[in-house]
This record gives C-alpha cells, structure tokens and sequence, in this order.
C-alpha cells in the first residue's frame, strides 16, 4: 500500500518538480528508503549519519515523527507524510 | 556593430513589499524585543508578491534564536497550500546585531524562492530593514522597494533602457 508524501519545494529537484509523490513502508525509515528507490539522492537530504536531519521535518499525518519514535515512527495505510524544512535561524 | 546593443545584464532581484506589510513585521520585531520575532508574508504561488502577513511565535522564545514551531509549521504550510500560496517572505529579528543573515541562518535556510528579511531592533528609535537570498549557503543581498500599492509597482520590464 503507497503513501502519499508531501515534498518540499527545496527538495522537488530530486522528484523532477512533483510536489507530492508515492512511496511504500509501514515505518518512516522504509518510506525514505523507498523515496530513495525511486528519487535517487533524497535520503541524503533527511538522514545524516542514521539519524534525522535536525533541519528537517518529517510528520506523519499530523504527528512530528521526532515525538513519535523518530525514524521508527509507524506509517499507516492511509496515512500522509509530509515533509517540510524547520524554519529557524539565529 | 561594435561597442553598442549588448550590455552586461546582471539579475537583480528586488523584493517589492508593502508598507503595511513593512509596518506589521517591524511593528511585531519591536513587540517581541529583546526576543527575535519572526513569521512568514505569504502571497500567490509564482507572483513574487507579499501580501498575507502571518506573525509566527518565536517557539525557542530567545534573544539569539528563532524557531516556528513543529506543530505551527504544519499548520501554516497546510494552510498556504490550501489557498495556493508559498511564504514570499520569510522574516525574524536581530535584536542586538545588525540586519544580516547570521550562520545558524544561512544553515537552516531552505527556501530558495523566499526573501528572506531581517529586522535590527538594536536601536530603539531607528530599524534596520533589509532582504536577502539564501541559495545553497550563498547569500545575496536585494533591494528593498517599499510601495503603497502593487497596482502601481515597478515590474521590472523596463529595466533595460532602449540604446537608441
């Protein structure tokens, strides 16, 4: 069963401009790989070193993966993934 | 022909904002001082054009860092796309340092297609009110037209004077 995931603009270069895209697992960590299957290059842009990205975030439906288990975060049948850039700064 | 027609065109970006707008995000950086403010001027996708001023809570509530909320972020996001709209501006305060994109902000900048604003509420009678873009880790600094009306504003097509 695919989810749908939410792509932001600053990551659209690697879904050839796609702003939502299909991507199958039943955690966040097999959806990215399976993003990474299919967008060659995007994993990179979420995980540093096993973990996630601290510039990024990953929400499952409404839920900020980072309060939910992180990588490990369950991915429902019909639930939606969005990912978005942290906006922040100093 | 020699020496006429072909000048060097350089891309300058401007940021066309108005003064309301202007007013509102100074107005909000004066407010939240000595903490940084910031928030979000969204406006139609592919216009360029500010227009709906979104005040964002400073989640990490500090002199020396901004952040949206995880939450709020989602939120806003949801909403923009929901009327078909993209942050134009993306703006925060420097509460005792001048108006100019910091490292923490040039690592987490994420949207090329935003101008990004800052607001230097160091003096209490005067502000500093400047925008840049942040691409890649490369900042670059714009001209800032503040206008009463976009009805009326430059757009940019009469740039190039006609030669002869």
């Amino acid at each position: 069963m695919a989810v749908t995931v939410s792509i932001p603009t600053i990551l659209r270069t690697h879904t050839g401009g796609e702003k939502s895209v299909e991507a199958k697992g039943s955690t966040v960590a097999e959806v990215i790989d399976d993003l990474e299957a299919r967008h060659s290059g995007i994993a990179g842009r979420l995980i540093t070193e096993g973990k996630l990205h601290r510039f990024v975030n990953i929400y499952v439906d409404d839920e900020d993966v980072r309060f939910s288990g992180g990588l490990e975060a369950p991915v429902g049948e019909n639930s939606s993934v969005t990912i978005l850039p942290a906006v922040a700064g100093g | 022909m020699c020496g006429t027609g072909v000048r060097a065109r350089t891309l300058v970006t401007v940021l066309v904002i108005r003064a309301d707008l202007v007013d509102e995000i100074v107005a909000h950086a004066r407010r939240d001082h000595p903490d940084e403010a910031c928030g979000v001027v969204a406006g139609p996708e592919g216009s360029d054009r500010p227009d709906r001023f979104i005040p964002m809570l400073n989640a990490a509530r500090s002199p020396t860092f901004y952040e949206f909320d995880s939450g709020d972020l989602l939120r806003l996001y949801r909403d923009m796309d929901s009327r078909d709209e993209v942050p134009v501006v993306i703006y925060h305060s420097h509460t005792a340092t001048e108006a100019y994109p910091s490292r923490t902000d040039i690592s987490y900048a994420s949207e090329p297609e935003a101008h990004y604003v800052l607001v230097s509420t160091r003096e209490p009678d005067t502000h500093e009110f400047r925008s840049y873009r942040i691409v890649d880790g490369v900042v670059t600094e714009e001209e800032v037209e503040v206008v009463e009306s976009y009805m009326f504003a430059h757009t940019g097509a009469d740039d190039i004077p006609d030669n002869d």
